[in-house]
């Protein structure tokens, strides 16, 4: 079993407006059998944090195109992006494009 | 195992460029990110020394990030401007508030003159006022014309000898599709332009220094340099399918980054045939402002407005223009018409 693990996760862009307007987010995901991925942690938010119109956010098993995903502060295709590892105390950032200019 | 930069290779690297597939840390990629925009300026001549630039600045990321880059090359190559913010205030209640909040901020960070026209000087309406008149249907119409002519008269104002806007690849893109979609021939020839000469009496050249920036440099330059930008929708902006053609971008963009160069590259190349009819170009025979017709499209939605006939400057009624401009009475049946409005 993997112990539960801490990551902070922060909605900018406009993205945070699917989150109650909350740009900051400080949340433990539960032990689990296997390692936290990155495509787990999109269902997790899915299923736990979305708080309006999912599809704005998350298509298929991954984000929506024209939204950018940073961990430790570099962007996730250098990362592996859906198979990467989450670490505890990871910082996952999340940056809409598609809102104004 | 973190990449490291293929530029420097000494530091770790923090994106990989969609244009270039290039991985760089933040250092090399601010410097190649203003490189790239310094050679559009200069390829394309842009700018002449001594020249005031009035930027659009709208508190979002694109013109945050062009005030910014414009403010460095200006210093790093010399190029002699005189550069400052030009922003448009639509009077929409809790949108417009807060991003003009974040021009002001912007202009105390980056130091340069702000000057802020609004609809209701210019045009005695406001889009709160507007909406309640007209609904949330066409809304974006009266928005979207009035603030070109509001970015005119504001640059008029100051004497401005260019505006510069914060269009960017993905807007471009999104504008060339949306035009094919429309089928409209004349705008599709102008719209990739990198620049437009001045038109006419009372409009300023524009230009799009980040023209061929592409959307996701842009966001990342703001959040690595942690550039103060306002992002929101515009609370009344249902332009469906607007979003459609972005998101369908987006789409082939995820499959294939260079998508959006080629859409701009496709429609940068496009001829129009000879003996295709294009609209001449003449002027406002009220205002002065440049027009295709006897009235400016700014001028109808006004009188429109005024006159309680919202639905005046929504499709076309040109021949109404001589009734408008002799200032007569329309029937009743011509009054019925444009009266009813679909909330
Ligand atoms: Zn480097
Ligand atoms: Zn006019």
């Amino acid at each position: 079993m993997a112990a539960p693990i801490a990551v902070h996760l922060e909605f900018g862009g406009g993205a945070e407006l699917l989150f109650g307007g909350v740009k900051d987010h400080q949340v433990t995901l539960p032990s689990q059998s296997e390692p936290w991925d990155m495509k787990q942690l999109l269902a997790w938010i899915r299923a736990n944090m979305l708080q309006e119109r999912p599809e704005l956010f998350v298509q298929g098993d991954t984000v929506r195109p024209g939204i950018l995903v940073l961990i430790n502060d570099a962007d996730w295709e250098l990362m592996g992006e859906l198979t990467y590892q989450l670490q505890d105390q990871d910082n996952v950032v999340f940056i809409s494009t598609l809102h104004g200019g | 195992m973190p990449v490291l930069c293929s530029s420097c290779e000494q530091k770790r690297a923090v994106l990989k460029r969609p244009k270039t597939g290039h991985s760089l840390c933040k250092e090399c990629f601010f410097w190649a990110f203003e490189e790239e925009v310094h050679q559009t300026i200069v390829s394309a001549r842009l700018f002449s020394p001594g020249e005031t630039v009035g930027i659009g600045a709208s508190g979002g990321k694109d013109s945050t990030v062009l005030a910014h880059v414009l403010k460095v090359l200006n210093e790093r190559y010399s190029y002699g401007l005189k550069l400052l913010l030009l922003s448009v205030d639509e009077g929409i209640t809790g949108y417009r508030d807060d991003s003009l909040e974040t021009v002001k901020r912007n202009q105390q960070q980056y130091d340069l003159p702000l000057k802020i026209v609004s609809y209701e000087e210019l045009y005695g309406w406001t889009m709160d006022a507007i909406v309640k008149q007209v609904g949330l249907k066409n809304n974006c119409t009266f928005c979207g014309v009035f603030r070109r002519q509001a970015l005119d008269r504001g640059a008029m104002m100051l004497k401005v000898d260019k505006i510069c806007t914060g269009h960017n690849a993905d807007d471009v893109a999104e504008t060339v599709l949306m035009n094919v979609l429309r089928g409209d021939i004349a705008r599709l020839r102008r719209c990739t332009a990198i620049s437009t000469a001045s038109e006419g009496e009372g409009v300023v050249p524009r230009c799009k220094p980040l023209k061929y920036a592409y959307e996701k440099e842009i966001v990342l330059y703001a959040y690595f340099k942690k550039l103060d930008y306002f992002s929101t929708e515009c609370i009344y902006s249902p332009n469906a399918y607007r979003g459609h053609a972005r998101a369908f971008l987006k789409d082939l963009e995820a499959v294939r980054p260079s998508a959006i160069v080629d859409v701009i590259h496709s429609g940068e190349n496009l001829s129009v045939r000879e003996g295709v009819r294009m609209p001449v170009q003449g002027n406002c025979s009220r205002c002065g402002y440049i027009s295709s017709q006897a009235l400016c499209k700014s001028c109808v939605l006004l009188e429109g407005l005024n006159r309680g006939l919202p639905k005046l400057g929504i499709g076309k009624h040109h021949r109404l223009h001589g009734k408008i401009l002799a200032r007569e009475p329309l029937t009743q049946e011509e009054e019925r018409k444009l009266k009813a409005v679909d909330f």
